[in-house]
C-alpha cells in the first residue's frame, strides 16, 4: 500500500432503496491531493454518494482510491485501506476525552498488547493533531463539552490521527461562526496536498473561498464538473442551483438531506 | 478539601484494594458469626459474576440478561466434580444411583473426574459457549433490546436442558449434597471460612484485573463502541470483535464465581442459574452502578444482602421491594449507588464533572 495520497476514480455508481435510485450512474475522477467541493440542492445524492464509497450503503458500480476497489468492502475494511469520513452531526465519543478520542482513531493497527495496557506518553501523530486543530489546551476535557466548531475540528483531527489519506467531510462547516468557517477553510487547505479531501457543502462562499475543484450533483447524476469559475458559469448549473443562490449564502440546511 | 483527591490515581486504588483486603480478611471474619460469613461468601459470588456485568454492560452496552447460563456451567462443572469425588473412584454419584436410569457414567462426565480438567472447565467452557454465541451474534450486528432476549432466551434454554436430562444432571434438584472440596470435609466450619477466604480474593484479584481492563486502551475503546459502534467502524475497527472480549471475559468470571459458589452453599441447581437468578445479577449491577468498578459489587452484595434480611422478616415482599427498587434507580440515579458519592461532589465544588468516563441514561439504552 503507498503511503501517497490516492486519487478517487468512481465509475458508473449507482445507489437504489426500494425502487428510488438516490444515486444514478455516477462518474467521478478526484485527483491526489485535490480539495474537491461537492455541492448540489437536496436530495441530490451527495450524502448518498460518500456513504456508498464508506460501505455504509450498498451500491453497484466501481469505487476505487488508490487503485483499491472499495465497494462490497466491510465499513472497517474500507476505513483501514486509507478512507475517513465525517457526518452531518458531529458523531464523537462524547463521555471520553479529545485526547482518548484522538488516540482511539490512531490505534486500529494495534497490538492486542498495546492494547490491554494503559496510555503512556501522547502519541506523537497525536500531540501533532491536538497542535494543528488548535485543541492542546483542552485535550483532558470531554469531547461531549465541546463548542460546535471545535468538535468539527476534533473530528478532521481523528482523520488525521486515523492516517486517512482520502477524507470525506459532510458540512464540516455547518453551524459555524465566520470566524471558525475561515479557520476550518484553512485546516482543510493545509491537510489537502498531501491528502484528498472532499468536502459536502451547502454554504457557497465558503466553496468560492477554498474549493480547488468542484462537482455539482443534481437528482443523483453529475451536472457539472471544474473550478469554481467554470462550475459558476456553467447554465444548467445555474439554472437548477446556482442560479437560486448567486450572490448570496444558501441557507445552511443542516441536517435536511438524508 | 478532601487530602485523598490530592493522591495520585494509581495511590488511591492501592489504598481501596488494601481496604478492601482488611474488610474482606480481617473485619468480616473477626464481626461476623459462621453462618453470616457463609452468607457473604455466597454475596461475594453474586459480587464477582456482577463485576463481569459491569465490564460488559456498564462500559460495553451489552446488556446480558442470561449471565446464569455460565455461572451455572462453571457451577456445574465444579459441582459434578465435586460430586465424583465425593463418591469415590469408580462410582458414580448419589443422585445417579438413586435414580437407577443408567448402569455405568455417561461419557460426558468421565473427564471431569480429574480436577484440572474440572477447574479449567469452569472458567474455559463459559468463555468458548459466550464465544460462539457472542461471534454469531455481534458480527450480524444484533444489538440492545435483541441481544437482551436473546441472552435471556439462552438461559430459560439451559435450565430447560438440564431438568430434561434428569437422570444425568439431577434435573430440578440439581446436584446436591456436596460434602468435599479437594480434599476437605465442607461440614468443617474452618474449611468453610477458607472457601470464603478463596471467594474474597478471587473477588480481589478480578477487580485488580477488571480496573486494568478499564483503564487501559482496551478499556477507551469498549466505552467508545457502547456510545458509538458505527463511529467506531469507520475508524477501522471491528467493534464486533471489541464486544466479543468483553462478553468472554464477563462469561469467564460468572463461571468463575458458579464454580466457587458450589463449595460455599453445596448446591447448585437449575433454579439458581434461570431467568430469574439472571436478572437478579443485573439489578444489582444497576442499583450500585454499572459503569463503575466498585458499583456492581456493592450492588450485588447490597441487594443479596436485603433479600436475605428482608425475606427473613416479610416473606413475601421481598419481590416487589426488588422491583421498586430497580424501578426507582433507572429513574432517578442512572447511575446507581456509585454516582451519589460523585454527585455530592460535584454539589459541593461546584466544579464541571471530572473527565472520567461516566454513566449514560439507563433508560435510553432499554428503550433503544
Amino acid at each position: 500500500m503507498s503511503e501517497t495520497a490516492g486519487g478517487l476514480s468512481i465509475r458508473g455508481l449507482r445507489v437504489v432503496f426500494d425502487g428510488f435510485v438516490a444515486v444514478d450512474g455516477v462518474d467521478l475522477d478526484v485527483a491526489p491531493g485535490d480539495l474537491r467541493f461537492l455541492i448540489g440542492p437536496n436530495g441530490a445524492g451527495k450524502t448518498t454518494l460518500v456513504d456508498a464509497v464508506t460501505g455504509l450503503v450498498k451500491a453497484t458500480g466501481s469505487a476505487r482510491f488508490g487503485g483499491q476497489e472499495l465497494l462490497g468492502r466491510d465499513v472497517h475494511r474500507i476505513a483501514r485501506l486509507g478512507v475517513g469520513r465525517t457526518f452531518q452531526t458531529a458523531a464523537l465519543f462524547e463521555e471520553l476525552t479529545v485526547l482518548q478520542n484522538l488516540d482511539i482513531a490512531a490505534g486500529a493497527g494495534r497490538s492486542p498488547w498495546t492494547m490491554l495496557r494503559r496510555r503512556g506518553a501522547v502519541p506523537d501523530d497525536v500531540a501533532y493533531a491536538l497542535e494543528t486543530i488548535g485543541l492542546t489546551e483542552r485535550r483532558d476535557v470531554l469531547a461531549g463539552t465541546l463548542a460546535h466548531g471545535q468538535k468539527q475540528w476534533l473530528e478532521i483531527g481523528m482523520l488525521l490521527v486515523q492516517n486517512a489519506r482520502l477524507l470525506l467531510l459532510d458540512e464540516p462547516v455547518a453551524g459555524m461562526s465566520h470566524e471558525e468557517r475561515e479557520a476550518t477553510g484553512e485546516l482543510l487547505g493545509k491537510v489537502a496536498g498531501e491528502r484528498t479531501v472532499v468536502v459536502i457543502e451547502h454554504d457557497m462562499d465558503f466553496l468560492r473561498r477554498f474549493a480547488h475543484t468542484v462537482t455539482v450533483l443534481h437528482a443523483g447524476r453529475v451536472l457539472s464538473e471544474g473550478t469554481v469559475a467554470q462550475v459558476q458559469s456553467d447554465p444548467k448549473v445555474q439554472e437548477v442551483y446556482l442560479g437560486h443562490a448567486a450572490g448570496h449564502d444558501e441557507p445552511v440546511a443542516q441536517g435536511a438531506e438524508t | 478539601m478532601n487530602p485523598l483527591t490530592n493522591l495520585s490515581p494509581r495511590v488511591r486504588a492501592w489504598l481501596g484494594f488494601g481496604l478492601g483486603a482488611v474488610v474482606l480478611f480481617a473485619a468480616a471474619p473477626a464481626l461476623l458469626t459462621d453462618f453470616r460469613l457463609s452468607l457473604l461468601a455466597k454475596y461475594l459470588c453474586f459480587a464477582i459474576v456482577a463485576v463481569g456485568i459491569g465490564l460488559a454492560w456498564g462500559r460495553g452496552g451489552l446488556l446480558t440478561l442470561g449471565q446464569g447460563v455460565f455461572f451455572g456451567l462453571g457451577g456445574y462443572a465444579m459441582a459434578m466434580h465435586l460430586k465424583l469425588a465425593d463418591a469415590g473412584e469408580g462410582n458414580m454419584p448419589d443422585f445417579m444411583e438413586l435414580y437407577g436410569q443408567l448402569d455405568e457414567l455417561p461419557a460426558w462426565w468421565a473427564p471431569f473426574a480429574n480436577p484440572v480438567f474440572a477447574l479449567a472447565a469452569t472458567v474455559l467452557l463459559p468463555m468458548l459457549v459466550a464465544f460462539g454465541l457472542g461471534s454469531l451474534v455481534f458480527r450480524r450486528r444484533v444489538r440492545g433490546a435483541y441481544f437482551a432476549i436473546l441472552s435471556q432466551a439462552l438461559a430459560a434454554a439451559m435450565v430447560i436442558l438440564l431438568i430434561g436430562q434428569q437422570g444425568t444432571t439431577g434435573g430440578t434438584n440439581g446436584l446436591t449434597d456436596i460434602e468435599g472440596f479437594f480434599g476437605y470435609d465442607l461440614d468443617d466450619p474452618v474449611n468453610q471460612r477458607m472457601v470464603y477466604f478463596i471467594i474474597a480474593g478471587v473477588l480481589l484479584a478480578l477487580l485488580a484485573l477488571t480496573r486494568q481492563l478499564m483503564h487501559s486502551r482496551y478499556g477507551e475503546l469498549l466505552v467508545a463502541v457502547r456510545d458509538s459502534e458505527e463511529r467506531v467502524r469507520f475508524l477501522g475497527y471491528n467493534p464486533a470483535n471489541v464486544k466479543l472480549v468483553a462478553y468472554v471475559v464477563a462469561a469467564g468470571m460468572a463461571g468463575l464465581a458458579g464454580a466457587l459458589f458450589v463449595p460455599a452453599v453445596g448446591i447448585i441447581s437449575p433454579a439458581l442459574i434461570g431467568i430469574v437468578p439472571s436478572i437478579e445479577f443485573v439489578i444489582g449491577v444497576a442499583v450500585g452502578g454499572r459503569a463503575a468498578l466498585l458499583g456492581p459489587v456493592l450492588g450485588a452484595v447490597a441487594v443479596a444482602w436485603a433479600k436475605t434480611a428482608l425475606s427473613e422478616r416479610f416473606p413475601g415482599t421481598w419481590t416487589y421491594l426488588q422491583g421498586a427498587m430497580f424501578v426507582l434507580v433507572v429513574a432517578f440515579l442512572p447511575g446507581g449507588l456509585a454516582s451519589l458519592w460523585g454527585l455530592l461532589k460535584r454539589r459541593r465544588e461546584a466544579t464541571p464533572p471530572a473527565p472520567e468516563v461516566g454513566e449514560r441514561v439507563l433508560v435510553k439504552e432499554v428503550a433503544a
